[in-house]
């Protein structure tokens, strides 16, 4: 195989990725998008066997079976509740992978065709450097944030007095290294300057409380492109500088609508702090309506419109699949029911959708924030099952509160809302909620799955 | 004067780099909300691409450190290459319409 031949072929693989990217503009096109995405794959793959230079395949063959075998069973038993801490496991192992090219690189840089007599080209240095470090990063960020999700490690910020400051120093120290690698080649240097990079991705992380935890992961989606594209810088390979280019400004993209959506600025989530507190329960006597599942499942059959705002409580309560059929039952009684989906309904972006997906919920049923609220002030119901803060009208009237001004589903413009909830206990950004106490309001107490199922019986 | 008209390797590089975030940033965007957990799964699989590095670390015939370390990131990226594609058709397949 000839470089320029290889060339044409990465591209190929290149143009592959960005149509699997490109088909998930619709549910309908996505499967064939991932059918391109696994095309653009075995080309790169093929295409790099092929080339000169590749003459034992035996560790390849070794690796891909042992490592594909892991992904595939992973990939099947993985639960869709803990996505967030399969995908945060994942970056980390790309996070890796790119430290561990970039050391074979310093080790071996005539593999790579990127030394002269042995001295690595001075732009190599700087791209291997740069690679590695935002590497390092996304590993060992990556198992935090694996471990805040797998909750076996605190979800509350972990800060310490001086914090900002030392990480700024580490990160200075990193950027020194670098430069003295640069000019002298030290493999001594390289390897302290690994570890250093690996210290900085666990610094920068423990500061993050859990509450930001989807703004995180779309964050270190984003580092694992860039490693990637850093990777790709140094060994001179076109598909790789794509996919670390699309995959470094999706994940981008990804942490600006999560941002958005809690109304949280990128850089107040990177310096941390925020989130997972324990929520001072505010013991509240005001009066409220409490129901039974017979008042609510009445309330449901006699409307003509419901909405359902579900949060990330109803998946923890496993309740999704009764709400499928709650909604089977009303649309026999001819009632309108719709899903609205708050970006932040979940632990990742999108995660509400999986969730409802794998309920079997038509994904056409499933509304976002924006196409839906407006439609809350005409409808009958809205159901509120294991969410709180999403639907928390203090966001729009007290500018003091921690979650001022993130959109919220304003479910209390519709005529009735039923409120399914174990409590009146506030949420986790730990604030009483308003709606809990309006007239037209009615709180269902109890667990989300036993009070549907029971309002299933009573429709 | 003819060495004026040569093109740094590095300035390629940068031209397709700079290029593909364009790309990348408008089709993103085209992404439908409800699809980001599997936007999330996939750009982690094609991000594993990074197995081009590896298979070449760990090509060559003489066994060395580099050989090594490049094997193990051909099984680190596989994982996620495999996994990755995997749980994303796994997801896909659940949305359906009415």
């Amino acid at each position: 195989m000839t470089a320029n031949l290889a060339a044409i072929l990465y591209l190929i693989a290149g143009v592959c990725f960005i149509m699997a990217l490109r088909g998930l503009s619709s549910p309908a096109s996505a499967r064939a998008g991932n059918i391109f995405g696994i095309a653009g794959m075995a080309i790169a793959v093929g295409t790099t066997l092929a080339l000169p230079g590749v003459e034992d395949y035996l560790w390849i063959v070794i690796g891909i079976a042992v490592g594909g075998s892991v992904g595939i069973v992973i990939a099947l038993k993985i639960q869709m509740t803990a996505m967030p801490q399969l995908v945060a496991a994942f970056h980390s192992l790309v996070g890796l992978a790119a430290v561990l090219v970039a050391a074979s690189a310093l080790l071996a840089p005539e593999v790579f065709h990127i030394a002269v007599d042995g001295d690595i080209r001075l732009i190599s240095r700087i791209e291997m450097s740069i690679g590695m470090v935002i590497g390092a990063m996304t590993f060992t960020g990556s198992i935090i944030a694996f471990l805040k999700l797998q909750e076996l490690m605190t979800g509350a910020p972990l800060v310490f007095p001086g914090q900002r400051l030392f990480n700024l120093l580490v990160a200075l120290g990193i950027v020194a290294l670098a430069i003295i690698f640069c000019f002298d080649q030290s493999p001594m240097i390289f390897w302290i300057m690994t570890a250093v990079a690996l210290v900085f991705g666990v610094l920068i992380i423990i500061p993050i409380g859990g509450a930001d935890m989807p703004v995180v992961i779309s964050m270190l989606n984003s580092y694992s492109g860039w490693a990637a594209a850093g990777i790709g810088f140094t060994l001179d390979n076109t598909v790789l500088i794509i996919v670390g280019a699309l995959v470094g400004s999706s994940g981008a993209i990804l942490s600006y609508i999560m941002c958005k959506g809690m109304n949280r600025s990128f850089i107040s989530v990177i310096l941390g702090g925020f989130g997972g507190e324990d929520s001072k329960a505010v013991k509240s006597d005001k009066p409220h309506k409490a129901g039974s599942a017979d008042d609510g499942a009445f309330i449901l059959s006699n409307a003509g419109s419901v909405i359902i705002v579900p949060g990330y409580g109803m998946a923890v309560a496993q309740a999704q699949h009764a709400v499928r059929e709650m909604v089977e039952e009303l649309h026999k009684k001819g009632v309108k029911v719709r899903y609205a989906i708050h970006p932040v309904a979940g632990r990742m972006p999108g995660h509400m959708n999986v969730l409802l997906a794998e309920a079997n919920v038509p994904y056409d049923d499933v509304f976002e924030l924006d196409e839906i609220n407006s439609d809350l002030s005409s409808t009958d119901v809205a159901f509120v099952i294991g969410a709180n803060d999403v639907v928390n009208p203090v966001a729009k009237t007290d500018p003091q509160s921690v979650i001022a001004g993130m959109p919220i589903l304003d479910v209390e413009n519709a005529k009735t809302v039923l409120f399914v909830k174990r409590s009146l206990s506030p949420g986790y950004a730990g604030i009483d909620n308003p709606v809990f106490y309006n007239p037209n309001t009615m709180m269902l107490f109890g667990d989300a799955k036993k009070m549907v199922e029971a309002i299933v019986k009573a429709i | 004067m003819e060495h004026v008209l040569e093109i740094h390797p590095l300035i390629i590089a940068v031209t397709v780099f700079v290029m593909a975030v364009f790309v990348g940033y408008y089709v993103v965007w085209s992404v439908t909300p409800a699809l980001h957990t599997p936007l999330m799964s996939v750009t982690n699989a094609i991000s594993s691409v990074i197995i081009v590095g590896a298979l070449l670390a760990a090509a060559p015939m003489e066994g060395n450190l580099a050989k090594i370390l490049g094997g193990i990131a051909v099984g680190l990226a596989s994982v996620n290459i495999f996994g990755g594609f995997a749980v994303t058709q796994r997801m896909l397949q659940m949305y359906k319409k009415k």
